[in-house]
């Protein structure tokens, strides 16, 4: 349970290596928090996120096996993690950028984002839905992207997805007015990750720490959608309002 | 294009994600960490022995007027029993008892026993509470300190335990007495409490005696409570939070006799009527109750009260219950809630009290309403709150971010004095200050077990706490 004054007893992450997730994470209040479940591929980027929690003085980390597009399994997977106590956040945060000049000269690779970001966000999403609505608790924090926001040359196959997921997100969260649970849809802006290493960086670039602490308040207020960091919001009312034809020609 | 046939049935599929007519969104008094429930209205015992019997995976739990400030009386994903349908009572003159559903509320038996001569043996600072939470919560009134609490006057009652059974305790017999006191401050996780028989006061008048003293400082009031208090029936301190004396107001009695009343009133000596008086709104922003308005409070109830008055007749609600006249006051404190800081020290350990008021001052949030008081011995319930010294009662809004590492330090405070918090008012306490705190924790597990060994007894709180 959250207690009175917002504090969580138990996260789980779904793409646990995310440095998003992991930054949400340490901004959450720590004083009641007994367990945290890393989900996602092996890799040492997870056993890192691991022992980076561990140390910040977390009971139990639990690493477990989770891949996205193995869609067949979720269903499982989200009930054994949920079997053996309530999950009170969860955050769904895996995600990949794919190259859009390598993606349209393979499209099989933009049917890899696809599965990952959209179908298999969905799946494990309807999956985790369905447990924190027979808890009556919890919250669903779903990492959506600016870019599906408005379509944009550059990364138009990663936005597309983004903009499904998105859409998918916000309706789940009005099916669950009522249940106890509720969804939270958070639309980064451009995050100083691994996954943005060497791209040029956009307007209102941030870090993950900020993303972090914009969800922990936003969870704290009770919000449904918000935008990191929080000013974006207006910017992309701005950029959804500007003309195709303008808008193509504008540095991507 | 054509439709290709008429008599096409859509086949519908029952979805994970769809509600019940019977979901509610429940919180305690303090409004605080909702969950959803599947609320139901038994309407007889034998309705409750059928719901446990075939209760699922996320449990039961009995729920009264919720008058808890936390979660104890709400469980997510759980059926909840709404008891309140189940609240007859008979008042039993000969023996000065009254044996009552658990839904009953201390309103209505009073409503009926006052004007017969009698009163409840403990009631809380409202009215609005059933005698199963009552039971549950073990709760203490302002004659804790002469009378003890509630579950000290109940003489038996029936429960229904996990596996569906009827059972009747004693508080005395060897064969249910463990059974009785796991239940008295169980919160309501040993079984469904459906009836009990407690003893009442016999009363002359339904007018209290009071004696009223305005004190210059905290210390000037706890030590008139550690001079005085053993000659009154009743006591209670109201503490100005923002004074930076610690001022307060000192009101002490017992129930008025006959000879006290005038002739006018003298003619309807157990007279007892219910002031009827608005509810507060609907609707109130957060930050409504901030330095100013606190102060301001503060400031016109001090004066509100006479610097000194002997005898003075009260009625019963405006001495026990005072804030019952404002329906839902709850709601002052805007959508974020709040929560009721409550704990017990030794009298060794009375330096907590004024540590915790300058404390919550520091973090900008002030009591809004702050009660102090001293108890008597313990009962034999584990699971009891009271025990001897003083009781401080603090509400503040659950808005205020710095308000949980405060709160975590003064518990340790609290803790390592051997003091503990009430948990009918808990909502954010750790899993280890309770363990450490109620010794006697592990003797109620294990006759909890007893009592419902599948686990089908659930809340918020005893999931929060590991109980």
């Amino acid at each position: 349970m959250i207690d009175a004054l917002g504090e969580p007893q138990s996260v789980l992450v779904l793409g646990g290596s995310s440095e998003i997730a992991l930054a949400t994470v340490q901004a959450l209040p720590r004083a009641r928090m007994r367990r945290v479940v890393l989900a996602g591929r092996p890799s040492s980027a997870l056993d890192d996120a691991a022992a980076e929690l561990g140390n910040v003085g977390i009971p139990t980390v639990e690493v477990v096996e989770f891949d996205a597009t193995a869609t067949d399994n979720h269903g499982a997977f989200i009930d054994e993690v949920f079997d053996n106590g309530d999950i009170d956040i969860v955050i769904l945060a895996f995600g990949v950028l794919g190259d859009q000049m390598e993606v349209e000269a393979d499209p099989s690779q933009a049917v890899h984002i696809a599965t990952v970001n959209y179908t298999g966000a969905v799946s494990v999403g309807l999956h985790v839905a369905r447990r924190l609505r027979a808890q009556g608790h919890g919250h669903l924090v779903v990492i959506s992207s600016v870019a599906g926001d408005r379509a944009r040359r550059a990364n138009y196959v990663y936005g597309s997805t983004k903009a499904g997921l998105d859409a998918f997100a916000q309706g789940l969260g009005d099916a669950l007015v009522g249940s106890g649970a509720s969804v939270l849809v958070v639309r980064p802006g451009m995050v100083r990750t691994r996954m943005s290493a060497g791209l040029p960086e956009a307007p209102m670039t941030t870090d993950p720490d900020v993303v972090g602490k914009t969800i922990v308040h936003a969870l704290r207020k009770g919000k449904h959608t918000v935008y990191a960091p929080g000013p974006l919001r207006f910017l992309m009312t701005a950029v959804k309002s500007v003309p195709r034809p303008v808008f193509r020609k504008l540095p991507q | 294009m054509k439709a290709t046939g008429t008599s096409t049935e859509r086949v519908t599929v029952d979805s994970p994600l769809a509600g019940s007519e019977h979901d509610q969104l429940l919180t305690g008094w303090g409004r605080t960490a909702p969950s959803r429930a599947q609320v139901s209205r038994p309407s007889s015992a034998q309705d409750i022995q059928a719901s446990i019997r075939a209760a699922g995976p996320r449990g039961v739990l009995a729920r009264g007027l919720g008058r808890s400030y936390g979660d104890a009386a709400q469980s997510g994903g759980a059926s909840v029993f709404d008891m309140t349908t189940l609240h007859t009572f008979d008042l039993d003159i000969e023996a000065g008892t009254v044996t009552a559903l658990a839904g009953a509320s201390v309103d209505e038996i009073l409503r009926a026993i006052v004007p017969a001569g009698f009163f409840v043996p403990v009631t809380a600072g409202t009215r609005f509470v059933t005698v199963g939470g009552a039971i549950a919560a073990d709760i203490h009134g302002k004659n804790h300190h002469i009378e003890g609490s509630f579950g000290s006057h109940v003489t038996r009652m029936s429960v229904i335990d996990g596996n569906g059974e009827l059972l009747e305790l004693s508080p005395d017999d060897p064969a249910t007495s463990d059974m009785f006191w796991a239940t008295v401050g169980g919160m309501g996780l040993t079984g469904v409490i459906v009836d009990a028989t407690f003893r009442l006061i016999p009363i002359e008048t339904s007018r209290m005696s009071v004696d009223t003293v305005r004190c210059v400082d905290l210390d000037d009031v706890m030590s008139r409570m550690i001079e005085g208090d053993d000659n009154y029936r009743y006591s209670v301190a109201w503490i100005d939070s923002v004074a930076p004396s610690g001022r307060g107001v000192l009101t002490r009695g017992d129930h008025a006799s006959r000879s006290q009343l005038n002739a006018k009133e003298a003619a309807h000596p157990l007279e007892y009527a219910t002031p009827s008086l608005p509810s507060a709104p609907a609707f109130m922003p957060n930050g409504l109750l901030n330095a100013a308005s606190v102060r301001a409070f503060n400031e016109a109830w001090f004066r509100k009260h006479p610097k000194k008055r002997h005898g003075e007749l009260h009625s019963i609600p405006s001495f026990f219950h005072p804030l019952d006249g404002v329906r839902d006051w709850n709601r002052i404190y805007g959508p974020q809630g709040f929560l009721q800081y409550q704990f017990v020290v030794p009298d060794a350990a009375g330096w907590i009290v004024e540590r915790t008021l300058s404390r919550l001052k520091d973090v900008g949030a002030p009591s809004f309403l702050t009660v102090l008081k001293r108890f008597g011995p313990a009962n034999r319930a584990p699971l009891s709150f009271p025990q001897p010294g003083w009781t401080l009662a603090a509400d503040v809004p659950a808005g205020n971010d710095q308000l949980g590492p405060v709160l975590d330090e003064l518990d340790e405070l609290v803790a390592s004095e051997g003091g503990r918090l009430y948990l009918a008012k808990d909502s954010r306490q750790s899993p280890s200050m309770l363990a450490r705190t109620y010794p006697r924790l592990g003797e109620w597990q294990t006759v909890r077990d007893r009592m419902d060994p599948r686990g089908v007894f659930t809340s918020d709180l005893g999931r929060r706490l590991s109980l």
